[in-house]
């Protein structure tokens, strides 16, 4: 027979979804020479390379043939280095070196250095997920990963070396389990509420938001603790459940972001990307579409600080991940869809010096500057923030004074009230309904700022374990409104 | 030789002119110029002019020393308007938030007493003194430093149609003139010369609002200047003002005294206890939320809602991070 043929079944990515696909190797008589077809990128291409000197290095044979591997459906765009293992296998398959049947139960994903050791890639989780629901019982990938893939309720076979998954295949023995090497890294410490001193009425918003899921803008003047009260907001959030936190995983995994040792992403994602942030890297893009900032918030914090300084379109750009709670990324080769259902918390000052809202410094702002400053934000943007609050400059006393509640005591009013929320909807009584008649008229307030108020109210309703909504509740929603100053209803 | 020949000239010549001038060029232009059309033209884009020496011209401004030659007037309201008892309230653009507090009560409570509130349309306490009025259904008036078809600034473009909608707005220049900074000390005259009274709310040394309240003087108006922390930039043309004999403002009864008018009290609002003691503390001066929720004993929540309930009763603004009281 003048040809042979081997087939190892991987998965791609496109954006967090995946397709399958199958790797394969045709050997045949003729003048040795290896090629990859089937739409395959620079890194993939570069495949050969590594494939080549990883045979090499496991003290195995590189068959001396006419080699071409296919990765089909070939109309796919294939990208990045997790084609190596299945390629290698594949090739090895296909010139006898490792029985061919023993791949129809395994899928394979890594990438191969040049002494043959095996290499951990991004979105492994997703990668497992589909094999398992492609009916196949194993995964072969890198050591490191395997954690990660048995998440997926699929079982890794963890693989240091080519030669050991060669040695796996034909069943001459089973690769050890990995163990992290340095045991498991303590958890970075959350940030503590009892670090902020005064602004009570700013810590009482934040529990608010924490309840009901809020978006929440705090402006004032520089120095006033708006940054660090928005990073503490993960701390009073209730942790993730399960289902979340693979979801959380999912996306870390893809970015290429998950710790060796944790496996699973159990704490709930806190952001904060800088305002020099483009577009492309706040809601994710790039050729093979990667989750952006937006995403990698999922189920957690996205803090903006300096919100008024980020570019214009990378701020109009949020406003569709806040109001589907996903990011969809059209590009050429298809369309990307990321979840990104986060609580967005942002930062700014009163006007471009500053010193607005500080009663010790005199702001020098144009009115011209400071017009410009509040153009930036548009109405449609300002709309997204359920509450909106001032935080001037504490005084002396307040500094003085002992530290705050800690975070403990208001995490578990925060999950008390969720609970609430979760359970019923809450009725509204008469007083409460006529002041939001009269809201209405007397202020400002869109149709939007209506329905936002109505939430908020809600909100403070569970916080207070009431099961109606009084007059209290609402003026109190009514408070944290986006004030005129901002330019917004 | 008409008013309107004049206005056009200047428009024409991109120049400021009160008086016929004697040189050969305006003789050139008098002479091709036709009323009729030019008139015509004005309707078409409805904007109405009344000349220096017609009956509806405005009694106190033909009064100054240098009268516009006419005034264009774009607005659907009734040219008497101009000849009602009026009161200017000018100040700084880039104001305080207090300055905008003052200036918005002021032309809601001027308005409230049935005065005109006659301002320039710029930002900061000429644009908060307009909405008071409009907030009290009151007519206002708008005075233009440009063209009177132009809408400067732009972002009052919508003030401008709101006031436009029951007042009016007026130029001494006719369409297509661009706003310069020249003309500005020029819009300021006629401000101060349409008005009885003029209250200047917050003013920086040497501002324009200092230049109306001095035109305003020389005509022998009354002028009003709302006093101001003495520590405050934007109150040293104001406190100056009042070193120098202009009457403190302290209460809207001040100004409504001049005209013979009297206060009239808003039906008092009932308010609740909490609402109250957050009010007592306001009249000692503006506080921010953690201030009040210390001095009252209220907890954040409580005082949120407290605070609401002064806002919407009228009774409490908020603004720069503070709430004050009204």
């Amino acid at each position: 027979m003048g040809w042979v043929l081997a087939r190892t079944v991987t998965h791609a990515l496109v954006g967090l979804e995946t397709r399958r696909v199958e790797v394969e190797a045709h050997l045949e008589n003729g003048v040795p020479g290896f090629a990859i077809v089937g739409l395959a990128d620079r890194a993939c291409q570069e495949a050969k390379h590594r494939v080549r000197s990883g045979i090499a290095s496991a003290e195995l044979e590189w068959p001396l043939r006419r080699i071409t591997v296919n990765l089909a459906p070939a109309a796919l765009r294939k990208e990045g280095s997790a084609f190596d293992l299945p390629i290698a296998l594949s090739i090895l398959a296909a010139s006898g070196q490792i029985p061919r049947d023993s791949l129809a139960e395994h899928a394979a994903v890594g990438e191969l250095a040049l002494d043959g050791r095996l290499r951990p890639v991004g979105g492994v989780l997703a990668l497992a997920e589909a094999a398992r629901e492609a009916g196949l019982p194993r995964m072969l990938c890198a050591a490191r990963s395997s954690p990660e893939a048995a998440l997926a309720g699929i079982e890794p076979v963890p693989v240091r070396h080519l030669a050991d998954a060669v040695a796996y295949l034909r069943g001459e023995h089973d690769p050890e389990p990995w163990v992290p090497q340095n045991g498991h890294q303590p958890e970075a410490p959350v940030l503590d509420l009892a670090d902020l001193r005064g602004q009570e009425r700013a810590r009482r918003a934040l529990e608010i938001a924490a309840t009901g899921g809020h978006n929440l803008l705090l402006a004032g003047p520089p120095g006033t603790g708006k940054t660090m009260l928005a990073r503490r907001l993960s701390g009073i959030l209730p942790p993730l459940s399960p289902g979340e936190a693979i979801e959380v995983t999912r996306i870390h995994s893809v970015a290429g972001m998950l710790a060796a040792d944790r496996p699973l992403v159990t704490a709930r994602p806190l952001r904060s990307p800088h305002y020099s942030a483009s577009v492309a890297a706040l809601v994710g893009g790039g050729p093979g579409p990667k989750p952006g900032e937006v995403s990698l918030a999922h189920r957690g914090v996205l803090v903006l600080d300096e919100f008024a300084e980020f570019q214009r379109p990378a701020l109009e750009a949020l406003r569709q991940p806040l109001e589907d709670g996903v990011v969809s990324i059209a590009r050429v080769g298809g369309r990307a869809v990321f979840p990104a259902r986060f609580q967005l918390v942002a930062a700014m000052n009163l006007c471009p010096c500053g010193a607005r809202g500080d009663p010790a410094a005199d702001c020098k702002c144009s009115p011209q500057r400071l017009s410009a400053f509040r153009d930036k934000l548009s109405r449609a943007l300002l709309d997204r923030f359920d509450l909106v609050v001032a935080m001037p400059r504490p005084r002396a006393v307040e500094l003085a004074a002992p530290p705050g509640e800690s975070s403990d005591p208001v995490r578990h009013r925060v999950a008390a009230a969720r609970e609430r929320l979760d359970v019923s909807r809450a009725s509204w009584t008469k007083e409460a309904t006529e002041l939001l008649d009269r809201a209405v008229e007397r202020l400002p307030l869109s149709g939007r700022g209506r329905a936002r108020a109505r939430r908020v109210a809600e909100t403070i309703a569970a916080l207070a374990s009431e099961s109606a909504v009084g007059a209290e509740h609402l003026s109190e929603a009514l408070a944290y409104r986006s004030p005129t100053e901002l330019g917004a209803p | 030789m008409s008013e309107l020949a004049l206005a056009a000239f200047a428009a024409e010549t991109g120049s400021h002119v009160v008086r016929t001038p004697s040189d050969r060029a305006f003789r050139v232009f008098a002479r091709r110029f036709d009323d009729a059309a030019y008139l015509d033209r004005l309707g078409q884009t409805g904007i109405r002019w009344i000349a220096r020496s017609a009956p509806a011209f405005p009694p106190l401004l033909h009064a100054i020393h240098d009268p516009p030659p006419g005034l264009f007037v774009r607005g659907d309201a009734d040219l008497h308007l101009l000849r009602r008892a009026t009161v200017a309230v000018v100040g700084a653009r880039s104001c305080s938030p207090y300055g905008a507090q003052v200036a918005r009560m002021l032309g809601r409570e001027l308005g409230r007493a049935s005065l005109i509130v006659v301002s320039g349309l710029a930002r900061g306490v000429d644009g908060e003194a307009h909405r008071g009025a409009l907030e009290a259904g009151a007519l206002t008036v708008g005075v233009l430093g440009c063209g009177i078809d132009r809408d400067y600034p732009a972002a009052h473009r919508e003030l401008a149609a709101r006031i436009r909608a029951t007042g009016l707005t007026v130029s001494e220049y006719a369409p297509g003139v661009e706003p310069a900074p020249w003309r500005f000390p020029a819009r300021n005259r006629i401000i101060a010369g349409l008005s009885a009274a003029t209250v200047v709310v917050e003013a920086r040394d040497r501002s324009g609002a200092l230049i109306t309240a001095d035109l305003a003087l020389e005509e022998g108006r009354e002028v009003f200047a709302v006093p101001g922390e003495i520590t405050s930039a934007l109150s040293s043309g104001t406190n100056d003002l009042l070193k120098l004999g202009a009457t403190p403002l302290t209460t809207v009864a001040d100004v409504l005294d001049v005209f013979g008018l009297a206060s009239t009290d808003g039906e008092p609002v009932e308010l609740g206890s909490s609402a109250e003691a957050v009010l007592a503390r306001l009249r000692d001066g503006p506080a921010s939320a953690d201030e009040l929720a210390r001095a009252t004993g209220l907890d954040a929540g409580a005082l949120s809602s407290a605070l609401t309930e002064l806002e919407l009763a009228g009774c409490a603004v908020a603004g720069g991070g503070v709430y004050r009281a009204n």
